[in-house]
């Protein structure tokens, strides 16, 4: 049940783009088409899965058991930095179709800074291993659902007559702001 | 180099308005959207990014010609991240307050496109005294707007900007603004208003 209420609140309730402004440079850049959309989003939630259990193990056995905490940042962006690499170089091994499809939006995930976020909000939260990584899933499928909405949206917003020094990110943020609102009404959710 | 015929000063102004990270290139949108609840938050954001950007371009740009080409990335990451480190602890230590409204966007500065972005495109080949005032443009550019939506979005909300009361008393808060839908229209209506500014300016 814990584990349900932190799912349907990192994928929904908090939603890394709409709620807490993390990961907008993915979001404004990669939402022009559909396809694209659900790749990044797919490799985003497979890095952050990863990322989440990781930087758990990292925090608990090395940075607070040697009284490190101070070498968070440095080291969780270095891990995470690797293991974006890692993780490359193992899809390309395993499976040729799902490298091809995740393409260049694998490297570009190591300066998304939803992924330094969630190792960030890890270690504030105080989960456990198994809970933070249905929290580090969570926040990739929320992520991914902001990013395909988005898209879906700005395929629509390709046909209007928006005015010329509103096109391009102008009318994407605007737009944002009115889903933002729309998931406003989820805050009351648990 | 084209690059260098331009002055110090010219060097400073670009990045101010000609080439703002955030109203003319989009760049670093995530801090700008979640710490402009208030026009003080904006600030101390800002302060922390010029303190990164112009440190982090000094050291790089003292270090350009010892860097090996590939690793240079990792090498500026480790070097921001040093930085952020620093001014995270010493925003902690002395600004409890402020570090816990700003949560998790200090150290969240490392992953920021501006410094990363400013490393790469400038202080990586260009003098120290260059790199500095390029970093020192750039990271002023960007506390302006934050100071500006800071202030926007504090006054609708609030009433308030930098806690003076300026609305009357009977102004009733805009909650909206002061939320989260409020960060992306407002920045949306900027960058939309800064577009039509040179629009105009190039017409005429």
């Amino acid at each position: 049940m814990n584990l349900i209420l932190i799912f349907i609140s990192a994928a929904i309730i908090n939603n890394y783009v709409l709620v807490s402004f993390l990961g907008i440079c993915p979001f404004i850049g990669v939402s022009k088409k559909l396809g694209s959309a659900v790749s990044m989003g797919m490799a985003t939630t497979f890095v952050m899965t990863i990322t989440a259990a990781v930087a758990w193990l990292l925090n608990k056995y090395i940075l607070i058991g040697l009284h490190l905490e101070f070498l968070q940042i440095v080291s969780f962006i270095l891990v995470i930095a690797s293991l974006v690499q890692l993780v490359e170089m193992f899809i390309k091994k395993v499976s040729r179709p799902l490298y091809d499809a995740l393409g260049i939006f694998l490297p570009l995930i190591t300066t998304n800074c939803a992924i330094l976020g969630l190792a960030l909000f890890l270690v504030m939260k105080q989960y456990n291993f198994i809970e933070s990584i249905v929290f580090g899933f969570a926040s990739g499928v929320g992520f991914t659902l902001a990013l395909v909405i988005m898209a879906g949206i700005r395929e629509e917003l390709e046909l209007a007559d928006v005015p010329a020094p509103f096109r391009g990110a102008p009318i994407t943020l605007i737009v944002a702001g009115c889903l933002a609102l729309a998931f406003m009404g989820f805050s009351g959710l648990i | 180099m084209a690059k260098s015929k331009i002055s110090m000063a010219q060097e400073f102004a670009k990045g101010l308005w000609k080439e703002n990270p955030i109203l003319r290139m989009v760049l670093g949108t995530c801090p700008t959207l979640a710490v402009t609840t208030s026009a003080i938050n904006g600030v101390s954001m800002g302060l922390a990014v010029i303190f990164t950007l112009v440190m982090s371009s000094l050291i790089i740009s003292l270090l350009r010609k010892i860097i090996p080409n590939e690793v240079r990335i990792a090498t500026f990451i480790v070097v921001i991240a040093t930085f952020v480190t620093v001014a995270d602890r010493t925003i902690a230590a002395y600004y409890p307050e402020i570090s816990k409204s700003l949560g998790p966007f200090i150290p969240l500065i490392v992953v920021n496109c501006i410094v990363l972005a400013r490393q790469e495109a400038f202080a990586s080949k260009n003098p120290v005294g260059r790199s500095v005032i390029d970093a020192l443009g750039m990271s002023v550019g960007f506390t302006l707007v934050l100071l500006v939506m800071g202030s926007f979005r504090e006054l609708m909300g609030n009433g308030t900007v930098f806690a003076h009361q300026i609305m009357p008393l009977s102004f009733q808060p805009w909650m909206a603004i002061a939320l989260q839908p409020g960060a992306f229209l407002t920045l949306g209506f900027m960058i939309g208003l800064s577009n039509w500014i040179i629009a105009k300016g190039k017409r005429v």
